[in-house]
């Protein structure tokens, strides 16, 4: 293909997006929609995945049945998006084996927030609550990303998250209404995951390498900073009515803005974690490339097991 | 089932029951639902460790199916319990090791997919057989907790018995595993069939399962799918029992530690 037409089907595809159209598998789109749609699907994936873990470290001690089933079916959800997303990436081109691969050797990365440790019982509150609802502020604008496949398995995940985000925040004002030990419990988990609540929207604009681009594909829809701000501003009401305080000594509402103004983050932090060093990456990534490992006499037995039965309705056929 | 009792306990309001009646039906309730209780517990253990994407959300959903049959166990059970300040947590949770029920098949350990499937394998079985059965009880709640878990435990029949074919039948090396995991669990099987005094007193009644009638017809059920993934069936002659009396293993201990924790630790709270 010429540069021109190409250049000449790069400006229909520009303008398709610009209408609001959704993007197929089938049809035609540049490279780097291809490639950055893989990273940011196959990433979102992982998380889904990687996030089964710091709950499913709960399940075996859920404090009672009611609670031992919600966690078992959200993990289970969360194993559904996965599956939904990883689909959704594989109409690009792209192999889940290929899709594995890339996260067991570190290549792919995931949400940093799970690479931080679930302690307590509350956690299983507090990330229902601002994680989920982290997560649901970056995925609503998705619902209406660009790239088909994507967006309809979006439309179902957000259903499903905030459920979750209910679910949590359940947990926590049962927690916030309980003993004294109930209450610091829940004091404590959202000391330990309000910031890094904060970093998963991402890095600030200025920092953000991805964000341009991907505005203009609707990848997304407002930037890092503004969700952020959003996610605080729907979340400081809500520490209010659980009777807990937000720790951040800055945290103030102002007039002026409509806004709350917060204080510094620490991106030291965030970006050690990105980077490998958190407190728990080294063990999420061990458990799931165990998992894998140990998997792989099943998955092979299972392709040898099909294999051996396409075979042996293909000889029944011929002797017929 | 038999019905060769003349009084018919499920006819009675609860107050009316005699307390040796009562406590037979809790005895009763609770050795069937302990085994939901300790497989589901080992199941949830497994979340997010699994050989794919697919058979972790298998395991999970047979986790959640025999944790949700559990709630409507202990449910009933709390009422008929002498207790009146027992609940389903309670119940599931505060006991001490002796006084949990299951069979020892289900305890345990999740040493590898292969030990997961046949345990699973060898526990549907005789779950769907049992939940066949109790469909008929003269208690009607049981009749209707059986009625509604037969169609999940159909599922988890198909699910065990179509990986132990693939298993059995796939590679060299995960027939030689799943052979080893057949034979080291077989020992457990025959305890399912084992009637402690509560079960023989609900069989009179008409409400419990007469589960010496099941045996052969397990054994037909699981040979059948064994062969066919060309796997061996075990002629072992010596079984392990003790769990349906409170004699477990020493899994046990540890998985009450973990399930335990919060409602140990935390005391008379709730959540």
């Amino acid at each position: 293909m010429s540069e021109k037409e190409v250049k000449n089907l790069e400006e229909i595809f520009e303008a398709r997006i610009a209408r609001d159209e959704k993007i197929e598998p089938k049809d035609w789109m540049p490279e780097k929609y291809r490639k950055t749609h893989i990273r940011q699907i196959s990433q979102h994936a992982h998380s889904e995945i990687v996030g089964m873990l710091p709950e499913g470290n709960w399940i075996s001690r859920a404090p009672s049945l009611r609670r031992k089933v919600a966690l078992l079916a959200k993990v289970q959800d969360e194993a559904g998006h996965g599956l939904y997303l990883y689909s959704a990436c594989e109409t690009l081109g792209i192999s889940r084996n290929e899709l594995y691969d890339q996260l067991h050797t570190g290549k792919a990365k995931y949400s940093s927030i799970f690479n931080y440790p679930t302690v307590t019982w509350a956690d299983m509150g507090a990330i229902g609550w601002l994680v989920d609802g982290a997560a649901i502020i970056n995925q609503v604008p998705l619902c209406s990303t660009s790239y088909g496949p994507y967006a309809r398995a979006m439309i179902r995940v957000c259903k499903e998250e905030s459920f979750h985000q209910r679910q949590g925040f359940e947990i926590m004002l049962k927690l916030a209404n309980g003993t004294p030990e109930q209450k610091d419990m829940a004091q404590d988990a959202l000391n330990r995951w309000w910031w890094p609540s904060l970093m998963m929207l991402g890095p600030t604009d200025a920092e953000s390498v991805h964000t341009a681009q991907s505005m203009k594909w609707k990848l997304k829809r407002k930037t890092n900073d503004e969700l952020r701000q959003q996610f605080i501003d729907q979340t400081v009401p809500q520490a209010d009515l659980l009777g807990l305080t937000i720790p951040d000594p800055d945290l103030k509402w102002n007039e002026e803005t409509g806004h709350y103004d917060f204080g510094e983050i620490d991106w030291d932090e965030f970006w050690q974690v990105v980077k490998g060093y958190g407190p728990s990456n080294k063990k999420r990534m061990k458990d799931r490339v165990g998992a894998w490992e140990e998997g792989t006499w099943v998955r092979d037995a299972a392709m040898a097991y099909a294999e051996k039965k396409e075979k042996r309705k293909n000889d029944i056929k011929r002797a017929i | 089932m038999t019905n060769n009792s003349t009084t018919d306990t499920s006819s009675l309001p609860l107050g009316e029951m005699s307390e040796g009646q009562r406590g037979n039906l809790y005895n009763y309730i609770l050795g069937i639902a302990d085994n939901s209780l300790i497989l589901g517990q080992r199941l949830g253990e497994l979340c997010g460790h699994g050989p794919s994407l697919e058979t972790d959300i298998a395991g999970t959903n047979i986790s959640l199916d025999l944790f949700g049959q559990v709630r409507s166990y202990f449910q009933y059970a709390a009422q008929i319990s002498s207790d009146n300040d027992a609940t389903e947590d309670t119940i599931a949770f505060l006991r001490i090791e002796r006084q949990y029920r299951n069979v020892l098949l289900v305890e345990q350990p999740n040493t590898d997919f292969g030990y997961t499937i046949v345990r699973q394998f060898l526990f549907d079985a005789y779950h769907l057989l049992f939940l066949r059965e109790l469909e008929k009880s003269n208690d009607e709640t049981l009749a209707a907790i059986a009625k509604k878990s037969i169609k999940e435990v159909s599922y988890h029949w198909r699910f065990s018995s179509d990986w132990i074919r693939r298993l059995g039948d796939g590679t060299e090396e995960s027939h030689e595993r799943v052979q080893e995991a057949v034979t080291d669990l077989w020992m457990y099987t025959d305890e399912l069939f084992h009637q402690t005094e509560a079960d023989q007193a609900m069989i009179a009644e008409g409400i419990g399962v007469e589960t010496s009638k099941l045996k052969e017809i397990y054994y037909k059920m699981i040979s059948e799918v064994l062969e066919e993934a060309t796997l061996e069936v075990p002629e072992g002659k010596y079984f392990h029992k003790g769990g349906k009396q409170g004699i477990h293993s020493e899994y046990m201990g540890y998985i009450l530690s973990d399930m335990q924790y919060m409602q140990r630790t935390y005391p008379n709270m709730e959540w």
